[in-house]
C-alpha cells in the first residue's frame, strides 16, 4: 500500500514536471528523430516534432485538410506554375522577429545546398531549377523562389503541380531563422539555438529518451494553444509503449504491435485508434525474371492470395486488403482507382483460374517453379509472407526466403541485384495518386524495383503531369492504374492504417488519412 | 603493482588499434549502406549524401581520415544521428549504461554471493535446492521474456513501479533486477561451488577445530576464498550485461548505448557502431585490469610485477 | 550363484578401475543429473523423430485455426462448426437452411434460386474442418439439397501460432534445430579452442605469448557487434551462422585448455614421454588433449546452453533461424511478443527450453563432480 502510494506520488512527480496548472501532453513516438533540422529529416517521428516546433506556409488542420499557415492568402497563376503568397503580419519567431518572405528563400535554397545532404531535396524538385541547384550544375539564387516583398513571397515552379500545397505542408517546405543558423551552423537546431515559429519551443532535448517542448509565447494564435508543454518520448518497441498508456505514463501511442490490436480492443475500446493511412504493402515481382515475366504468372500469383486472411488474421484488421495500388481516400483522385473483377470473386473462384492461367503459362502443381521471396526481418513480414507461400503452394509454386535486415534488402532493390519477389511499402508524401504511380515509371532508377518498363504506362504519366485540369487528370491516372493492375510490377497486398492508443483525456483528435495530429489543436482534460 | 597497470594499458593501445581496424573494415564488408531504408532515395539526393559524409572516397582514405580523428578524440558525425556527434551521443549514453550496469553488477554480485553462501552451508537441505532451482531457473529464461513481464506485473498491473523510461531512481528498479536476474543465478551457482570446497579445505577445517565461531569461520576464511571465481567471473559478468542491455534497454525504454550496438550495425551507421566498438573494447581492457587487480588483492598468492 | 564365488579382490577392480568408469558411477549415484540425461535423451528423440511422428506437419497452416487455445478436445470445437460451414457456403453463393450437428458429422440443407451445382461441396471440403463433403440428396426441382460433411478431428495440443501451425510440432522441430545449432556451434568452438589451448599451452614461451595475445584481442571485440555481422553476411545458412558462432565461442574454451596443458606439461608422465623423444604433436595429441577432456566435458554441457540463449538473443532482434526452419528461440520471441494475448504461446516453448536448459545445467553439475579429481 505504502510502496503503492510512493511510487504514484512519483509518477505524479514526472508527469507534473512543469507547474502544476499547466497542461503537460506525454505523447509516444515512433522513434527518436534523427535529426531536427527540416532540411535533413525524412521520417514520420520527425514530421510530429517538426509540425510543432514550426509553421509552414500551408498547414494542416486536425483532420489533415491544408489551411493557411504563415501564408495568410495565396494566387495561382492561370498556366499553374506561379504561386504568390502573401504572409501574415502577426508572424513572429520565438525570439520576435518577424517571419519574412526573406526566410523562406533562404529556407527553400538552403535545402537544395548539395552540401545540406537533405534526404528529401527532391519533393520539391517541382520548383523551378530546384533539381538544378541540388545536383550542384545551378546557383542557389537561380531557384524559382523569390521574396517580392518582406510579406509577399513569390514561388514559381517547372510545370503546373496540382499537389503543390500538399508538398507545402511536408516538412521540408518549413522555414529557417537564418540568423540563427549563420550563427550556430549545424547547431542551430540544439535547445537554447533553436528559434522556431511554431506553435511551441525546444526546451531539451536527450536522445533516445525525451524531447521537451514548451508552448511559444510569440505564436500567433499562442492564446488556442491548451497544451503548454509536450513531452516527446521515443518508443523503439511499440509493446513498451504499449505498457506505458496502460500504466498512465503516456497520453497516446504513435503505433501500435499488429498482434495485440484485439486484446487492446477488447480492453480499451474507443482508445485505439486505426484509420486508413496512405500507404500500401506490396511485393515487387522481378519482370527480367523468365518465370515471372509472364503477366499470367503474376496475375495467377496476386490473384491466389487472400488478402482478407492477411488483413484480419495476421494484421489483426489493422490493414485494409489491397484491391489497387493506390489506396482508397487520396486526394485529387475523383473517382478512385479502376476495379478489378477477380477482386470480388470468391476465393475458390479466384484459385481456379489463378491455376488456369498459371497452366496456360505453362506451369503448375505438375510442373512447379521455385519462387524467392525477399523480405526485411520483421514478424508481421515474416508471418505475411509464410501466409502467402502457404496460398502459392496451391499454384505448384515453391518458396524461398530470403531474408536480411532493411538495410541490405533496400540496398539489394537499389543496385538492382537479382530477385525474384521482394517485399516493400510505401507511405504516400503527399495525398496524391501520382506519389504512387510514378515508381514503376521506367526511368525511375530509385523506385522501379520490378524493371517495369512499358511505353504506355510512361506515355500516360507524362500526359497526366502536364494536365492540369484535375477531373481529367484523374481519368488518365485511373487508365496508368489500369495498366498497372494488368501488369502488375508490384502486386499489391493491403493498405496501411494508421493505430494510435489515445487516452479518454486526449480531446481534440482526429482520426486522419495523413495521420496527422499538431499538438496545437490537442488539449488534455482533467481526471 | 602500479607498473604493472601501466604496462597493461600501454599494450592495449595495439589491441585497441587491431580492434578498430578489423571493425571498421567488417563494417564496411556488410551489404548495404547508412542510406538505405524503406525509400530509396534519388540518386541526385544519394551523391551528395555520400559527398557530405565523404563516403565517395576511397575506403583506404576514409580510413585514414578515421584514424586521425580518433587520435584527436573525434569519432566523426553519426550517420543516423545527424545533429550530433558519435562522442556526444556516447557521452549522452554511456552514464546511464554504465550506471545501470554496474548497480545490476553489484546487486547480482551481493544477492548472488548471498544466495550462494546459504546454499552451501545448508548443502543438500531445502534451502539449497531451493536456491539452485531458482538460479537455474534464472539462466534458462532468456531476459526478453522476463523483462516485459517484470514491466507489465509491477508496472501495469500492480502500477507500484514505471513501465519505461529514465530519469527517476524509481525507474531503474525493474530494469535492474531484470539485468541482475541472470547473472545472480550464475554468480549463485559459482559462490555455492567454491565455498562448497572452501569449507571442506584444511584452513577451514583448522580453524574450526581451533574453536573459532562458525560464523566467523565462514565470513573471514571460506568467504574469501569462495568469492575469488565470482571476482573473475566479472568480466564474462560485465560483457553478458552489456548484451543484456540491449534487451533491456528496448523493453524499458533507456537512453543507454547497447541500443547502439543493434541499430547502429543494423543502420550502417558506421561511425555510431566504430564508436560503440572502440568504447566497449576500452571498457573490456580496464575492467579485466581492474578484475586482475582485485584479484590479487584477494587472493594472495597472486602477485603482480 | 553362490556366494563364494566372490571377485578375487575387489579392491584391486576398483583401483584400477579408469577415471571414466569411475565417473560414470559417481554420475549414477547422482540423482539429478540422472533424470537430466534421462531428460536429455528424450528431448533429443523428441527432436529427431518428434516431427515425424507428429500429427501435423510443423510448417502446415491451418487458416481457419490462428492462435488457437492448447486443447485436449478435438478442434473444431462445437460453436465453431456452424460459423464455418455457413461461411463455407456463402462463398458458393447458396442459403443454408439448417445445419444439424451429429459427432462426427455436420448435415447441412441448402437452397438456391438455380440448380445446384453438385460442384458446392468442394466449398466445404477446402475447409480444414471438414472432409468427404458429399450431395446426400437431392430435391426434386434440383434447387435445394442435404449436403453431409465429416468433421474433422484436429488436435492441437499446444495451440496453434500466429498463422495457424500447430504449435506441438513446431516445438519438436525446434528442439531438432536448436540441439543441432547447440552442437554444432559448440563442437566448432571445442575443436577450435582444444587444439588452440593445447598448443599454446604445451609450446609456451613467446608462442603462447602471442597466441594468447591474440585472444585478448579476440576478447575485447564486442561479441554481439561480431555476431550481428556475422548473421548479415551468413543470414541465410542457419549452419555457417553456428559454425562462425563456434569460431567466436572458442576463446574460453582455449584459454581453460591452455591452463590445464601448462600444469598437465609438468607432470612426470609428459615430461617422460619428452625425455623419450615422443614428438611434441604426438604428446598432445595422445597425453595433453585426453587429459583435458573432463574439464572440455563439463564445459561442453554448460556451453549449449549459451549458444541456445544466444540463438534466442538473436531471434529476439529478428535475426535467427528463418522460415519454415524454427528454433525455441524465434518460437520464444514470437511468443513474447504475443504473451498479453495468446499466453500459451509463450509458455509452452518456454517451458520446454526451460526444462532442456535446466537438464544440460543439471548434467554439467554432476559431471563436474563426478569427474573433479579433487573428489577422489
Amino acid at each position: 500500500m505504502n510502496a503503492k502510494f510512493r511510487a504514484a506520488a512519483a509518477l505524479a512527480l514526472i508527469l507534473a514536471a512543469a507547474p502544476a496548472s499547466a497542461q503537460v501532453y506525454m505523447r509516444g513516438n515512433d522513434s527518436n528523430p534523427e535529426t531536427l533540422d527540416q532540411h535533413k529529416t525524412s521520417t514520420v517521428a520527425e514530421a510530429n516534432i517538426l509540425r510543432d516546433l514550426y509553421e509552414g506556409l500551408v498547414v494542416y488542420d486536425p483532420s489533415a485538410q491544408v489551411i493557411p499557415g504563415v501564408a495568410e492568402s495565396w494566387e495561382v497563376s492561370d498556366d499553374g506554375t506561379v504561386y504568390t503568397f502573401a504572409l501574415r503580419d502577426d508572424a513572429r519567431w520565438s525570439n520576435g522577429d518577424p517571419v519574412t518572405a526573406g526566410d523562406f528563400v533562404y529556407a527553400l535554397r538552403r535545402i537544395m545546398l548539395p552540401e545540406t545532404g537533405a534526404k528529401y531535396a527532391n519533393i520539391l524538385y517541382p520548383i523551378a531549377n530546384a533539381e538544378a541547384v541540388n545536383k550542384g550544375e545551378a546557383d542557389p539564387t537561380e531557384m524559382g523562389v523569390r521574396a517580392v516583398d518582406d510579406k509577399t513571397l513569390e514561388i514559381t515552379l517547372a510545370a503546373p503541380t496540382p499537389f503543390f500545397l500538399e508538398l507545402l505542408t511536408h516538412q521540408t517546405g518549413l522555414p529557417v531563422h537564418p540568423p540563427s543558423v549563420e550563427a550556430h551552423g549545424a547547431d542551430f537546431v540544439r535547445p537554447g539555438n533553436m528559434v522556431s515559429n511554431g506553435a511551441y519551443t525546444l526546451e531539451e532535448n536527450t536522445l533516445n529518451d525525451r524531447i521537451v517542448l514548451v508552448r511559444n509565447p510569440n505564436f500567433h494564435d499562442a492564446e488556442n494553444v491548451a497544451i503548454a508543454q509536450v513531452n516527446y518520448l521515443p518508443f523503439e518497441d511499440r509493446a513498451t509503449c504499449v505498457r506505458a498508456w496502460e500504466a498512465g505514463e503516456v497520453h497516446s501511442c504513435s503505433d501500435l504491435p499488429a498482434e495485440d490490436i484485439e486484446r487492446l480492443r477488447a480492453e480499451h475500446g474507443d482508445a485505439v485508434h486505426v484509420a486508413p493511412y496512405l500507404g500500401t504493402y506490396y511485393y515487387a515481382v522481378n519482370h527480367d525474371d523468365e518465370v515471372l515475366g509472364d503477366p499470367r504468372v503474376r496475375q495467377a500469383l496476386s490473384m491466389v492470395i487472400d488478402r482478407d486472411f492477411l488483413a484480419s488474421e495476421i494484421f489483426q484488421g489493422t490493414m485494409v486488403p489491397a484491391t489497387s495500388f493506390v489506396p482508397p481516400g487520396i486526394g485529387n483522385y475523383p473517382d478512385g482507382s479502376p476495379e478489378i473483377d477477380h477482386f470480388g470473386m470468391s476465393m475458390l473462384d479466384r484459385e481456379d483460374q489463378a491455376l488456369a492461367l498459371m497452366e496456360e503459362a505453362g506451369y503448375g502443381p505438375d510442373n512447379p517453379v521455385t519462387i524467392e521471396l525477399m523480405y526485411n526481418t520483421s514478424e508481421n513480414h515474416k508471418n505475411a509472407a509464410t501466409a502467402i507461400a502457404d496460398m502459392w503452394s496451391l499454384l505448384g509454386v515453391n518458396v524461398e526466403y530470403n531474408v536480411r535486415d532493411a538495410s541490405a534488402h533496400y540496398a539489394h532493390l537499389r543496385d538492382k541485384g537479382d530477385f525474384d519477389v521482394a517485399r516493400a511499402g510505401w507511405i504516400g508524401d503527399y495525398s496524391d495518386p501520382q506519389n504512387f504511380l510514378f515508381m514503376v515509371e521506367s526511368d525511375n532508377d530509385g523506385f522501379n524495383y520490378a524493371n517495369y518498363n512499358n511505353p504506355e504506362y510512361d506515355a500516360l504519366m507524362d500526359q497526366a503531369a502536364a494536365e492540369t485540369d484535375l477531373a481529367a487528370r484523374g481519368d488518365i491516372l485511373r487508365q496508368a492504374e489500369a495498366l498497372f493492375m494488368r501488369d502488375l510490377p508490384f502486386i499489391p497486398l493491403l493498405y496501411y492504417s494508421s493505430r494510435s492508443l489515445v487516452s479518454p483525456r486526449l480531446q481534440g483528435w482526429e482520426d486522419n488519412i495523413q495521420n496527422v495530429h499538431p499538438s496545437r489543436f490537442l488539449s488534455l482534460s482533467d481526471g | 603493482m602500479l607498473a604493472y597497470a601501466l604496462r597493461r594499458l600501454l599494450g592495449a593501445i595495439p589491441t585497441l588499434f587491431i580492434i578498430v581496424t578489423a571493425a571498421f573494415f567488417m563494417m564496411r564488408i556488410a551489404p548495404g549502406g547508412p542510406f538505405d531504408q524503406e525509400r530509396t532515395l534519388e540518386a541526385t539526393v544519394m551523391a551528395n549524401l555520400n559527398a557530405t559524409f565523404g563516403l565517395d572516397r576511397p575506403l583506404w582514405q576514409q580510413y585514414a581520415m578515421y584514424l586521425g580523428n580518433l587520435a584527436r578524440g573525434d569519432m566523426g558525425p553519426s550517420f543516423i544521428y545527424r545533429d550530433m556527434r558519435v562522442q556526444e551521443i556516447l557521452a549522452e549514453g554511456l552514464p546511464v549504461s554504465v550506471q545501470l550496469g554496474l548497480t545490476a553488477l553489484i546487486l547480482a554480485l551481493g544477492l548472488g554471493t548471498l544466495l550462494g553462501c546459504l546454499a552451501a552451508l545448508r548443502q543438500n537441505h531445502a534451502t539449497d535446492y531451493a536456491v539452485i532451482a531458482v538460479a537455474t531457473f534464472g539462466i534458462t529464461v532468456p531476459n526478453f521474456v522476463t523483462a516485459p513481464v517484470l514491466s507489465l506485473v509491477f508496472a501495469v498491473l500492480l502500477g507500484w513501479l514505471p513501465a519505461q523510461g529514465w530519469g527517476d531512481p524509481q525507474q531503474m528498479i525493474l530494469p535492474v533486477i531484470a539485468l541482475a536476474l541472470p547473472q545472480i543465478a550464475v554468480i549463485a551457482r559459482l559462490v555455492r561451488g567454491a565455498m562448497i570446497e572452501a569449507l571442506r579445505s584444511d584452513h577451514v577445517r583448522t580453524a574450526r577445530a581451533y574453536g573459532l565461531p562458525a560464523r566467523m569461520v565462514v565470513v573471514k576464511h571460506a568467504l574469501r576464498a569462495a568469492i575469488l571465481p565470482a571476482v573473475s567471473y566479472m568480466g564474462p559478468a560485465a560483457a553478458a550485461l552489456l548484451t543484456g542491455s540491449i534487451v533491456v534497454e528496448q523493453v524499458f525504454n533507456l537512453p543507454g548505448i547497447g541500443r547502439y550496438f543493434v541499430q547502429g550495425a543494423l543502420n550502417r551507421d558506421y561511425t555510431l557502431v566504430m564508436g560503440t566498438v572502440v568504447i566497449v573494447a576500452v571498457f573490456v581492457v580496464v575492467f579485466n585490469l581492474i578484475v586482475d587487480l582485485l584479484y590479487a588483492v584477494l587472493d594472495p598468492r597472486v602477485r603482480y610485477e | 550363484m553362490s556366494d563364494a564365488v566372490l571377485p578375487p579382490n575387489d579392491a584391486g577392480v576398483a583401483a584400477s578401475r579408469s577415471l571414466w568408469a569411475t565417473a560414470w558411477l559417481r554420475l549414477r549415484r547422482n540423482r539429478a543429473a540422472k533424470a537430466s540425461l534421462v531428460v536429455l535423451i528424450f528431448m533429443a528423440l523428441a527432436g529427431l523423430f518428434g516431427p515425424l511422428v507428429a500429427p501435423h506437419d510443423y510448417a502446415k497452416v491451418y487458416p481457419e485455426f490462428v492462435k488457437v487455445e492448447p486443447s485436449l478436445a478435438p478442434y473444431p470445437q462445437a460453436d465453431q462448426i456452424e460459423p464455418a460451414a455457413e461461411a463455407a457456403l456463402r462463398r458458393a453463393r447458396v442459403d443454408v437452411e439448417a445445419i444439424a450437428i451429429s459427432p462426427g458429422l455436420v448435415r447441412i440443407d441448402i437452397r438456391s434460386a438455380r440448380a445446384i451445382d453438385p460442384r458446392v461441396t468442394r466449398y466445404l471440403d477446402r475447409s480444414d474442418m471438414f472432409s468427404n463433403a458429399r450431395v446426400a440428396t437431392t430435391s426434386e426441382d434440383g434447387r435445394a439439397a442435404t449436403l453431409e460433411a465429416d468433421i474433422s478431428q484436429l488436435y492441437f495440443l499446444a495451440g496453434t501460432d500466429a498463422i495457424g501451425r500447430d504449435l506441438l510440432s513446431r516445438i519438436l522441430i525446434s528442439l531438432r534445430v536448436s540441439l543441432m545449432i547447440g552442437l554444432l556451434a559448440t563442437g566448432v568452438a571445442l575443436l577450435i579452442g582444444v587444439v588452440y589451448g593445447a598448443t599454446a599451452g604445451f609450446v609456451g614461451g613467446r608462442v603462447d605469448n602471442v597466441m594468447m595475445r591474440v585472444v585478448d584481442i579476440l576478447y575485447s571485440l564486442p561479441f554481439v557487434f561480431f555476431v550481428i555481422l556475422l548473421v548479415v553476411f551468413f543470414g541465410r545458412n542457419i549452419v555457417l551462422m553456428f559454425i562462425a558462432v563456434g569460431c567466436v565461442e572458442w576463446l574460453d574454451m582455449a584459454r581453460i585448455v591452455r591452463g590445464q596443458t601448462l600444469s598437465l606439461r609438468r607432470r612426470e608422465f609428459v615430461q617422460a614421454a619428452e625425455a623419450l623423444g615422443v614428438r611434441g604433436r604426438d604428446i598432445v595429441r595422445r597425453h595433453i588433449i585426453p587429459n583435458t577432456l573432463g574439464t572440455v566435458i563439463i564445459y561442453m554441457t554448460l556451453m549449449i546452453p549459451r549458444v541456445i540463449l544466444l540463438e534466442s538473443f538473436l531471434s529476439f532482434l529478428g535475426l535467427g533461424v528463418q522460415e519454415p526452419m524454427t528454433s525455441l528461440g524465434v518460437l520464444i520471441a514470437e511468443g513474447a511478443k504475443n504473451m498479453r494475448n495468446a499466453p500459451f504461446m509463450l509458455f509452452w516453448p518456454a517451458l520446454t527450453m526451460t526444462v532442456l536448459l535446466f537438464a544440460l545445467n543439471f548434467l554439467g553439475d554432476g559431471l563436474r563432480d563426478a569427474l573433479d579429481p579433487k573428489d577422489r
